[in-house]
């Protein structure tokens, strides 16, 4: 459950939101996207909310912000070019010529123009994360959200795809959310820095505000320490105890 | 008395979510009835349905179909001939197949074959979160993944069940005229004769049709159910087999006591 959380993007910049495994980002973007319903508060986009939108209405406002998926989420019967292209071929009705040109010119900027033709079993975890933002900005969005595009990338193609976030955000002036808990990855390209834990926003500011702050958790978050406010142990739940008594033979 | 209470409990929990269930596949069936347009929009991705669909599942059928056709030669000679009608074997083999087994075995393989098919690609894509990124695209799934699938099950099922039919007549002639040396003549002519295109054959088409609606529905209801775990889709695709032969069997007692009764 998250609470008390209030979040503003605006057009150009990159928002970091971090936090640990477990601490409501993913499920913060699926409000953002209508995936979820909040059950309390509201989440706008352009300005309408959510909740008072219809399907039509949230389908329309989806048409203008792209998502990258944690794992890429490409269509595994369609090659890279045709994964690019879905996106044009369902909402505008593009001449082939100019489908064409506009599908290579986002592969051109992930730098996979020359893979277009390549099945997805043929290319890499790194190359399909790239695929995939090619996909989410091919609309040319307003807003980009990425769900941990870092995640499981070597440091070449971390740093690659960390630079591409910056540089498709500057080239689009489309605003864009990045949920990761990579510290030096995101406070390298990131105007704000929003922190979640606990279910509350722990601190936001600069990556440099951040950096210096003294709260207990932004030290223990941007400095990986194994002691502070967030627990090594799982707490123990009376669920946990029943479990372990049973275990026993002491029920 | 604790145990009977707790055993009721049981059932009653078992009955509201069956209930619960047929409820959803029954919204499930609907949802996708009413975001059908796309086939108008776009008839190419069904065809394209029907023929990934259809690939699938000719091969199997049509030797299946050439095996059940020998067998109904040999069987159907052995009983006919006791009686001295053995030139009646066209009639038999024919009336065999397009009234009963060609659409009740072709839905039992085509669920077998395509219907599992169908069931772990759609809870593969799930759990690759394919459909959720389609969503997040402002791109319904229902209509533009399920919609497709299943007008092109529905249309490649009777298709599935002639070309079953057809090679299994085949096979009953080569077995009765080649094998055991019927007169080729009396063994069409009587099929001619006999077989009506109205009571016959259209009411096996009907029931290929209906085989068809149901069985892609249950695939397509199952993917879009599963777990999204390489378990849950393993389960899901057990599910479609056992569902969908059953609801074959038991449709087909159904449609047989309306079709077939005076």
């Amino acid at each position: 459950m998250l609470r008390d959380i209030t979040l503003e993007v605006l057009r150009g910049q990159v928002v970091a939101m971090m936090g640990g495994s477990g601490s409501g980002k993913t499920t913060l973007l699926r409000a953002a996207t209508g995936q979820l319903v909040a059950q309390a508060g509201t989440v706008e986009v352009f300005g309408q909310n959510l909740a008072c939108a219809d399907r039509s209405k949230i389908e329309s406002l989806r048409q203008r912000m792209g998502v990258l998926f944690q794992q890429g989420a490409l269509f595994t019967d369609l090659n890279v070019f045709e994964n690019v292209a879905f996106p044009l071929r369902e909402h505008l009705h593009m001449k082939p010529a100019k489908l064409l040109e506009r599908v290579l010119d986002k592969l051109n900027a992930v730098g996979l123009r020359a893979a277009a033709h390549l099945k997805i079993s043929q290319i890499s975890g790194g190359m399909a994360r790239r695929v995939a933002l090619a996909r989410a900005v091919v609309l040319e969005p307003e807003l980009v959200l990425y769900d941990e595009p870092f995640a499981g990338l070597d440091p070449i193609s971390m740093g690659i795809t960390a630079r591409l976030i910056r540089h498709l955000s500057d080239k689009l002036g489309c605003a864009s959310v990045v949920i990761t808990h990579d510290v030096a990855e995101s406070f390298a390209i990131a105007d704000q820095v929003y922190l979640v834990g606990q279910g509350v926003l722990k601190a936001h500011g600069s990556p440099a505000t951040l950096g210096t702050s003294a709260d207990p958790y932004v030290q223990q978050f941007l400095h990986g320490q194994a002691d502070g406010p967030v627990a090594f142990d799982y707490p123990e739940t009376p669920a946990f105890t029943s479990w372990l008594a049973l275990q026993r033979g002491l029920r | 008395m604790n145990q009977i209470s707790h055993a009721l409990t049981q059932l009653g929990k078992q009955t509201r979510l069956k209930i619960t269930g047929l409820g959803f596949f029954t919204r499930f069936f609907f949802t996708l009835l009413t975001r059908s347009g796309i086939v108008f929009q776009r008839p190419r991705l069904v065809s394209q349905q029907v023929h990934f669909i259809g690939n699938y599942s000719l091969l199997i059928i049509a030797v299946s179909g050439l095996f059940v056709g020998f067998v109904l030669g040999l069987q159907g000679y052995y009983t006919l001939n006791r009686y001295g009608s053995e030139e009646a074997l066209g009639l038999l083999v024919a009336l065999s197949l397009t009234r009963e087994l060609g659409p009740v075995v072709t839905a039992l393989l085509f669920a077998g074959r395509a219907g599992t098919s169908l069931t772990a690609e759609i809870g593969l894509m799930k759990a690759g979160e394919q459909l959720a990124a389609m969503e997040v695209m402002a791109v319904d799934p229902i209509r533009r993944v399920l919609v497709p699938r299943f007008w092109g099950g529905v249309i490649a099922m009777p298709i599935l069940a002639a070309v079953f039919s057809m090679v299994g007549i085949l096979g009953g002639w080569a077995v009765g005229v080649g094998l055991i040396g019927i007169d080729t003549g009396a063994f069409w002519s009587q099929m001619q004769a006999s077989v009506d295109v109205w009571k016959d054959v259209a009411n096996g088409v009907i029931k290929s049709f209906v085989f068809g609606i149901a069985v892609t529905l249950i695939a397509l209801y199952e993917g879009w159910q599963a777990q999204p775990t390489p378990e849950g889709v393993a389960r899901a695709t057990t599910r479609t087999v056992v569902t969908s032969s059953l609801s074959v069997l038991g449709l087909d007692f159904l449609l047989t006591a309306l079709m077939f009764s005076n």
